[in-house]
């Protein structure tokens, strides 16, 4: 399949079954917002080593956040229900609590909670103070510049992680100006986040590695130096680099609907082939296949 | 959806006790299962039909009209469902309330929502003494729930009371908020004197300087963030006139008390922007 001079590979991206969590963050200005949420998703690119996929899925206008302050919304997903809650507490507690004028609000309806405030409070030393108003429990946390407020639970889902689009371009401009565009077109999408740098993976990875200590090492198909001594090449001549760009979602219509716009908008910068990562359909719990997607979505 | 009509062909001589008025009572009964519930009117048995014209099956939905000022017991025990009003309520409105709403075209006389744990009342006009209370003798009053006032109350709002919400759009009374256990009180006009005297824990929020007991102590002029979210909630429920922008954004003065308990409670009084 051809879109533009594009080949769209016959192929599968392989995602996972993860959990996620959403988190909206107020402040007094959009800047302190903004930060706290820089901060709590940072090194938060890849459960391989960060043990947490996350990052800003939108920024919200006053008007529709609990407070009517400016805000920002957080996705936060890991492998399991259990890893989630730890990391709740301690990014918001070290990242959120900690920034000037913010607070925390549950951004997710889900019959799974785990408690986040509940456990946050602590930090109130025995003067917190709780309240429950219209069936949600907020905490009243003492701190120096006032109260912190947070929610006392946080929803939780089923989510989905790992899905992919791999970009291949004649030079290296081509290839980044278009894994970009998908990136910006992608990010679109509500309920989806991508958690790598402005979305784009300048160094995709395979499992495993000839060193025992690496769960994942340098994708050697793809990278342009190994063309000729790599016995595993599957870059054409006429590609000179390879970019990837990652998304996550809460559900699997989110996730395709994101490939979809990402793969158009990436083939209208031309580039020489989009294809998809997996591991032969034997790890993820999901299928995106391309040419389905892009006839189906 | 249908409702269950409900008008006072009758005024009581004197106080009726009309605790079956309410959809735990009345939903799936016919007409007539309505018309034969029991009342107590005064010491004597009497009939929901002695005093009222029923029209339409028993549903969750219930109107009521008539001017129902000596009817007590409105609600009681209702989980779910709606109770309107067109008139004015008698006493005990509300009791032991866990779930829906009851919504009053009119003014209640005292005990609103006594032994409520959930669900919300709504007086569009004044209500009397002990809205919110512990009966006398109790150690708790309300539980839960909301209870929304537009006009004023009378003395001892809140007394007792262990969560939940009660918002006066006017004027409340003395001992507003006494001995209270943890819950939010919120006066949109004047108090009286002796608020907070005994509170354990809770708030009461007052957007008018009102006298504060010598046993609680200034602590602060700041912005309470949740507080925000009370008021914008309260302003999706009728109180949009009331709660103005300074409010929202404005500074209050803070005092922890009571000192002669817990001192974990709090008085807000609205000072400026």
């Amino acid at each position: 399949m051809k879109i533009n001079k594009t080949e769209i590979t016959d192929t599968f991206a392989e995602a996972f079954a993860m959990w996620g969590a959403r988190v909206v963050i107020t402040a007094d200005s959009k800047q302190w917002a903004r930060a706290a949420a820089a901060s709590m998703t940072g090194f938060a690119t890849s459960v391989i080593r960060c043990k947490l996929e996350a990052a800003v899925e939108c920024e919200i206008p006053p008007e529709a956040t609990p407070d009517r302050r400016p805000g920002v919304s957080v996705l936060l997903f890991t492998m399991s229900s259990k890893a989630i809650a730890g990391q709740l507490i301690d990014r918001i507690g070290q990242c959120v609590m900690t920034c000037p004028t913010t607070a925390a609000f549950n951004g997710l309806e889900s019959d799974k909670t785990v408690s986040v405030g509940g456990k946050l409070r602590f930090f109130g030393d025995g003067y917190q103070i709780s309240k429950l108003m219209n069936g949600r429990r907020l905490w009243r946390i003492p701190i120096m510049e006032g109260e912190f407020l947070i929610e006392d639970s946080f929803g939780i889902q089923p989510a989905v992680g790992g899905g992919n689009l791999i970009i291949m371009g004649s030079s290296q401009r081509i290839a980044l100006r278009a894994a970009t565009a998908a990136s910006n077109a992608m990010r679109e999408v509500a309920g989806v986040f991508l958690p790598f740098p402005q979305g784009v993976v300048g160094s995709g990875s395979k499992i495993g590695s000839r060193y025992k200590s690496m769960i994942a090492s340098t994708n050697d198909s793809y990278c342009p130096t190994l063309r000729s001594i790599s016995d595993k090449g599957v870059l054409p001549d006429n590609v000179a680099a390879v970019y990837e760009v990652v998304v996550d979602g809460l559900s699997e219509d989110v996730v395709k609907l994101a490939m979809c716009r990402g793969i158009h908008a990436a083939a209208a910068k031309a580039p020489q082939i989009i294809t998809a990562g997996n591991y032969g359909g034997e790890l993820g719990k999901y299928k995106f296949h391309l040419h389905e997607i892009l006839n189906n979505t | 959806m249908s409702t269950t009509l409900l008008h006072l062909h009758t005024q009581p001589e004197v106080p009726l006790e009309a605790e079956t008025l309410s959809p735990a009572s009345i939903a799936g009964l016919s007409e007539l299962g309505i018309e034969h519930l029991q009342v107590m009117h005064g010491n004597v048995r009497a009939k929901m039909g002695d005093f009222f014209k029923v029209t339409g099956k028993g549903t969750r939905d219930i109107h009521v009209e008539g001017d129902l000022s000596k009817v007590k017991m409105i609600g009681a025990g209702m989980s779910e469902g709606r109770v309107f009003v067109e008139g004015n309520v008698g006493m005990h409105i509300g009791i032991g309330m866990s779930g829906g709403e009851i919504l009053v075209k009119g003014d209640a006389t005292d005990w609103v929502g006594p032994e409520m744990s959930g669900g919300r009342i709504t007086i569009e006009g004044n209500a009397g003494h002990m809205v919110g209370s512990a009966f006398r003798g109790q150690s708790t009053g309300i539980t839960g729930g909301e209870i929304f006032i537009h006009g004023s109350v009378k003395n001892e709002v809140g007394n007792s009371m262990r969560r939940g919400l009660i918002a006066i759009g006017g004027d409340a009374g003395d001992f507003t908020a006494v001995s209270m256990r943890a819950g939010t009180v919120i006066v949109m006009g004047k108090v009286g004197v002796r608020t907070g005297a005994g509170m354990v824990r809770g708030t009461v929020v007052c957007f008018e300087e009102g006298s504060i007991l010598p046993s609680f102590e200034y602590s602060c002029r700041y912005q309470p963030l949740f507080l925000r979210l009370y008021l914008i909630r309260l302003q999706e429920h009728g109180f949009g006139e009331k709660i103005m922008d300074k409010h929202l954004n404005g500074k209050y003065k803070r005092y922890s008390g009571d000192g002669v308990e817990l001192n974990r409670g709090e008085i807000l009084l609205f000072s400026g922007q």
